[in-house]
């Protein structure tokens, strides 16, 4: 909303006079072409690879699925071993595996065992709320750290600079679980002479059932967790940011930018803020695949019944079905930016084309 | 280089005006927090974590959902609050036959499940028979009716149980009772995969005090309140299980008044409640045992040894000098900060009839140093030069200890212990850790000590049973209890309280148990941790105890608490939050104005620091 959309379709036309012009467009299918697949192929080999490395790394976890879920329950042995037997953890490792991979080529992600539930349904069930507060996070922490960064680059050292990064870099060490707890207890408890003016957890009310109350109720919900996880993160975004445009600051075209007689803040935006933007869409792309797999401490501080809660909550037992395809699907959503990434990158930068 | 105009261009515009509409969004929406009080239901709220497996009450198994269903499905018998005896519930009374393998149960003629029809002896017969004969229904409640021979309605009201072995534990039976008209057709259709059904066809068809209503994952289970229930409407029209993933928040929750109730708190979370209005802390009599066993040698059913227990601990004399050098007060002192009671026998004092402590003579292994170091001098364990004992055999004393990583007190007891076995001569490798790894060094026997506990119940036969030689594993890793422990006479005096049906001889017999279990030292109770939770008086007037002196409430063998609370009068205290919507609105506006302004000083020092350069 602020730097990135408005001026990102400058820096192409704007930069085109650094790279010679391609001689003939005909002779540039061929080495997209095996880009594109090169990149596609890595892709399948790391899923593949996680796929693998997933199932068998999670067998390693100590504890057993169903003494965990019988704990403290007056159970006999039969009793646990029909519990076994439904999970299918009688069956040897190998066909456990074989099992799974035939599975999910059906795109079937298996059972979890302490919901009985399929994993799929399970995962489809908790993305909205995950999306919806890692993505919102996601942005607001994106623009927020773009923002700050460009201008604490623009004069690095200057007291605008310092504070910033102070600020931000406290923020980044901050433990995620203090700082949300601490935000519970002064917006939300109520204790003292502060109002309790925010939930303490949860999406939405269970009584908010009307459409606009629901709405209204979940932004309510919404306002703590995503403060927590853009205060944590911004940081990163920052200092990438900050980074870059220093190395964007003595480059000759900003001379030339600025020979021209543009305003300093015409310098900074129009000219050396394109340019800088380049390596933050990595790290944007990056964090782009972690919003599926949540942002774990906010959600767990909040009580936010996303991705992230599901996990933790399967990892305790362990249930092996749901961690296992909650991992294949965070690692999926990871891969599939990181390809996205690379396919962007070249189109944003003609340096690195092909 | 600098223009006139500060460097606030459109995109700083766009920021604050973004930044603005943020805090707006959130002052606006804070305010209705409060209006949602106003509700005409009555609402208790109870703050949970774990998640729900299934609502099937065949095969449910987690606390949370086995603790719900209690609510939703009537059981035979019950528990009365006020003298801990069997109290009738479904069935009005019951008789036994003199062999004590007939058991013949009266079934009330005004129970109706939540649609209507009439709850008969069938639907009892019909659960029970279900659980006997299919595997996959057996998951739940198959424990109890392992000893059944038949399960027969002999008309409307009378239920005869036919057992192959007298079981005295039949006031007891903790199984929900179903519709037959509702199950028996999902149990057809369902076939195989019933273990999967999850019984969220909301309402839910049962004759308890409460109706499942609705169930958002991870954020809500809702229960209203069945008018009809033959026992009398519950005080609350409704009842909500809302979902906070720590603790820590499901405490702030119940200050701020979003739930009514939080359970299973630790020492310092009551101790940060106890002084806050409106709210009522609940310090209950423990039901769970807190111990540490010590491995005596794993073997197998067929005396197959397994495992790399230190051989040392086969010796009685040296596990009985451990569990002397261990002081129970200290740790209850130090390591529950005195939110236990020490322990000696292996059922809880609450169960007054079945709980035993050694006395007397009887308490030999009572706390004492120098006694315990008497006894391994006397058998041989010679001092070696760096303090640490050596067996007959010529092993070191150095031991490994188990410690739940995820129970506070646990791992200051654990930190005592060292301690005081250090004082006779034993080193302990003290290893903290997560409840995954105990459980394997457990059932693999890689452990020298390791901690654990149970929830003993009203009736105490299952924490018994997994001490007889039958608990011991098949094969490596398939332990039905938590030691290795063998012992006929026990096991003869297990048998025997099965069968007895005279409930002061078989308190007697459950005596001889204990004493057994304290002096072979294998499973040593250290303390009977209190149950710690906490309620708001401002939304629950009254509330039941089970029992009814120093009981609990999340947790009760019967439905009492939630049946029996009255929701307090929401008049009586002025406004509920104590602050008016413009109050709130007041403040959220100052907030809103103090982070603008704050903003602006920042934005505008910055500015002219840059016009300075």
């Amino acid at each position: 909303m602020t730097t990135a959309p408005p001026e990102a379709g400058e820096p192409v036309t704007g930069k085109e006079h650094r790279k010679p012009a391609e001689p003939g467009r005909g002779g540039r299918f061929l080495p997209v072409a095996l880009y594109v697949l090169g990149r596609l192929g890595t892709a399948v080999v790391s899923l593949f690879a996680v796929i693998v490395a997933g199932f068998f790394l999670f067998r390693i976890l100590p504890g057993d699925p169903v003494r965990a879920m019988t704990e403290g329950r007056e159970v006999t042995t039969e009793q646990r071993e029909e519990l076994r037997r439904q999970f299918g953890l009688d069956q040897p490792l190998w066909q456990q595996f074989l099992d799974y991979a035939s599975g999910l080529l059906r795109f079937d992600l298996g059972t979890s065992f302490q919901y009985r539930e399929p994993v799929a349904e399970l995962i489809l069930e908790h993305l909205g709320p995950t999306v919806l507060l890692a993505g919102t996070g996601t942005l607001v922490a994106t623009l927020l750290g773009l923002f700050l960064g460009a201008r604490a680059g623009w004069r690095p050292g200057g007291r605008g600079d310092r504070t910033n990064t102070a600020v931000a870099l406290f923020f980044w060490s901050v433990p995620t679980f203090w700082l949300g707890l601490l935000l519970i207890v002064l917006l939300a408890s109520g204790r003292g002479f502060m109002p309790g003016l925010f939930p303490t957890g949860g999406m939405v009310d269970p009584h908010a059932v009307s459409g606009w109350r629901s709405v209204l109720s979940t932004a309510q919900h919404m306002v703590l967790p995503v403060t927590t996880m853009v205060a944590v993160v911004y940081a990163q975004y920052l200092m990438i940011m900050r980074s870059s445009l220093m190395d964007e600051k003595g480059a000759d075209y900003l001379t030339t930018a600025r020979a021209k007689g543009l305003r300093d803040a015409l310098v900074r935006r129009r000219h050396a803020v394109p340019n800088a933007l380049l390596p933050t869409v990595t790290l944007i792309f990056l964090n782009l695949g972690q919003v599926v797999s949540g942002v774990i401490l906010v959600e767990t501080v909040f009580s936010w019944p996303g991705l992230g809660r599901l996990f933790y909550s399967g990892l305790r037992v362990p249930d092996l079905g749901l961690v296992q395809g909650l991992f294949v699907v965070f690692a999926a959503s990871v891969i599939l930016m990181n390809l996205l990434a690379d396919l962007v990158y070249p189109l944003l930068d003609p340096r690195v084309r092909p | 280089m600098n223009s006139h105009r500060p460097p606030t261009g459109p995109l700083l515009r766009r920021v604050a005006a973004i930044g603005a509409a943020l805090f707006l969004v959130s002052g606006v929406t804070a305010v209705p927090a409060v209006a949602d009080d106003s509700d005409e239901t009555n609402t208790l709220t109870v703050a949970i974590a774990q998640q729900v497996d299934s609502f099937n009450p065949f095969t449910a198994q987690l606390a949370v959902t086995t603790n719900i269903l209690r609510h939703v499905y009537d059981q035979l018998v019950t528990v009365d609050p006020d003298t801990g005896e069997p109290a009738p519930s479904l069935a009005e009374d019951w008789e036994t036959s003199e062999d004590g393998l007939t058991w013949t149960f009266n079934v009330r003629d005004d129970a109706r499940f939540s649609d209507g029809e009439q709850l008969t002896a069938d639907d009892v017969a019909w659960t029970l028979t279900t659980i006997m004969e299919n595997d996959s229904a057996a998951i739940a409640s198959g424990n109890y009716v392992a000893g059944f021979e038949s399960v027969t309605a002999e008309d409307d009201h009378t239920v005869v149980v036919e057992l192959e072995e007298p079981q005295a534990t039949m006031t007891s039976l903790n199984v929900p009772i179903v519709p037959r008209h509702v199950w028996e057709p999902i149990l057809e259709e369902e076939g195989d995969a019933f273990s999967d059904y999850a019984n969220e066809d909301f309402p839910t068809v049962g004759s308890g005090p409460f109706v499942l209503t609705e169930h958002d994952r991870g954020e809500h289970i809702t229960l209203e309140a069945n008018p009809d229930h033959w026992r009398g409407a519950p005080g609350f029209d409704e009842l909500v299980f809302r979902y906070y993933a720590e603790k820590d928040t499901a405490v702030e929750a119940l200050r701020s008044g979003e739930v009514s109730f939080v359970y299973e708190l630790t020492d310092a979370q009551v101790t940060s409640l106890e002084d806050v209005d409106d709210i009522a802390v609940n310090i209950a009599d423990g039901k769970r045992f807190q111990a540490f066993t010590i491995n005596p040698g794993a073997v197998t059913q067929d005396g197959e040894e397994f495992g790399d227990g230190h051989p040392a601990l086969e010796d009685l004399t040296l596990r009985q000098a451990i569990v002397m050098a261990i002081d129970n007060d200290r740790i209850v002192e130090q390591g529950a900060n005195g939110q236990a009671v020490a322990a000696g026998g292996y059922v809880p004092p609450r169960y007054e009839a079945f709980h035993w402590s050694p006395e007397g003579e009887d308490a030999f292994l009572d706390h004492d140093i120098e006694a315990a170091n008497e006894m391994l001098d006397e058998a041989g364990y010679d001092m070696g030069d760096d303090g640490v004992r050596v067996s007959p055999d010529g092993d070191r004393l150095e031991l490994r200890m188990h410690v739940h990583a995820d129970r506070p007190d646990n791992v200051q007891a654990g930190l005592i212990i060292v301690e005081l076995l250090d004082a006779i001569g034993i080193e302990i490798d003290n290893r903290t850790v997560d409840p995954g790894i105990l459980s394997d060094a457990l059932y693999d026997a890689e452990y020298d000590l390791i901690f654990t506990g149970w929830t003993v119940n009203p009736d105490p036969d299952y924490v018994f049973s997994i001490h007889t030689c039958g608990g011991l594993p098949t094969e490596p890793g398939t332990m039905q209890g938590d030691a290795y422990f063998c012992n006929e006479e026990y096991d003869e005096l297990y048998e025997a309280q099965l069968e007895e049906y005279d409930p002061e001889a078989r308190a007697e017999i459950i005596h001889e148990l204990q004493e057994i279990l304290y002096r072979e030292a294998v499973v040593n109770v250290l303390s009977y941790p209190n149950i710690m939770e906490a309620y708001r008086t401002d939304q629950i007037a009254d509330i039941q105890l089970e029992p009814a002196e120093g009981g609990n409430i999340w947790g009760q063998d019967g439905y009492w608490a939630w049946w029996s609370a009255q929701p307090a009068d929401p008049t009586a205290d002025g406004a509920d939050a104590g602050l008016s919507t413009g109050t709130m609105v007041g403040i959220g506006a100052v907030l809103v104005l103090l982070l603008g302004a704050g903003t602006f000083v920042i934005l505008r020092r910055r500015s002219t620091v840059e016009d300075r350069e």
